[in-house]
């Protein structure tokens, strides 16, 4: 009651906030948590729009749509391998995945130098994944692929492509700068004297959602 | 904060488990390509491949899982109206086609 004396005391604009927050905490993990997880939620949001927008424009088209096992295959060995590079570059993300699960692991008990060691080889991994995601796209402009056409079918295939494709390699190379920070701090002790090494999972969070939103860009646009 | 930290410490072999079975979900979905798989089986495979990929590493790499049921309702529910929007997109592709069909091919 006396909070509700106080309360219509504020001005208005406050009144909005306290009704807002009114002191509760709705989320029972740390704030950092709760946002990533909000942020990953609007990101969800943003590819699921590229991915439907993709879908719709395949969907419309009175072209063929080129060949994804074709366009991707690479020369080696004397043979064409199939999808080749995309393959390799999904198993370089999944291994980094796998190296920042054990990276949070080893952060919550306290081995400062696998932490580092662990979220530097995420980084360079994914360091690694937008490299070859850099030379597929040199590739593919070599041969003529341009977000208005291309030499095989249906020039919304190159859009579709650049957008999707683009904007993933963005949020890997955006990861791979956060990640390399963390690390930075864990060394440096960072997280030992704030006392909670929370911040390593919540890049975690950010990390996994990488390869997750991966997932699905392999399934839709380079396997359908 | 303190308290809530250490809830997230699980054994480290429940992680590696998880990567292999990423691992060979990534060779299965790789092999339905390389063999060739077409048609209803293909489409099947990859969204069955891709559905558990996705599930495993929302589940246990994110810790989802383990979180409370708040945070799992706020966080999973609202993709699913997405659905809406994809299925009325999938209507609308269709319908363009039909259209563009009907107008331009003679």
């Amino acid at each position: 009651m006396a909070h509700d004396a106080q309360a219509a005391a504020l001005p208005p604009l406050r009144q909005v906030v306290e009704d807002f927050a009114s002191d509760k905490q709705a989320f029972q993990v740390p704030w950092g948590k709760a946002m990533m997880w909000i942020f990953l939620l609007s990101d969800t949001f943003i590819f699921t729009c590229f991915l439907t927008g993709y879908m719709n424009v395949r969907l419309s088209t009175m072209d063929t749509w080129p060949n994804p096992s074709e366009v991707f295959a690479l020369h080696l060995f004397g043979q064409d391998i199939p999808l080749i590079l995309i393959a390799i570059m999904t198993f370089v993300l999944i291994t980094s995945s796998g190296t920042m699960a054990l990276a949070v692991n080893y952060g919550y008990r306290r081995d400062r130098q696998k932490t580092v060691l662990l979220l530097t080889a995420t980084a360079a991994l994914g360091a690694t994944f937008v490299g070859m995601q850099a030379f597929e796209w040199t590739k593919l402009i070599m041969e003529g692929v341009r977000p208005w056409g291309n030499p095989w079918g249906a020039p919304q295939f190159g859009s579709a492509f650049f957008m999707i494709t683009g904007f993933h390699g963005c949020h890997v190379t955006a990861g791979v700068i956060y990640l390399l920070v963390t690390a930075r701090r864990v060394g440096s002790g960072f997280y030992d004297r704030k006392g909670s090494y929370e911040t390593v999972e919540v890049a975690g969070l950010y990390w996994h959602f990488v390869d997750l939103v991966w997932v699905f860009i392999f399934a839709f646009f380079y396997l359908w | 904060m303190s308290q809530s930290e250490g809830q997230q410490q699980h054994p480290l072999t429940i992680y590696l488990w998880i990567w292999l079975l990423l691992f060979v979900l990534s060779a299965c979905s790789y092999a339905v390509d390389y063999f060739h798989l077409e048609g209803m089986l293909r489409w099947t495979l990859i969204i069955i491949f891709m559905v558990l990929k996705a599930g495993l590493i929302v589940a246990i790499f994110m810790h989802m899982a383990w979180e409370r049921l708040a945070l799992k309702f706020a966080i999973l529910l609202p993709p699913l109206c997405l659905l809406v929007l994809i299925g009325f997109m999938a209507i609308e592709g269709d319908y363009t086609f039909i259209t563009r069909g009907a107008a331009f091919v003679r």
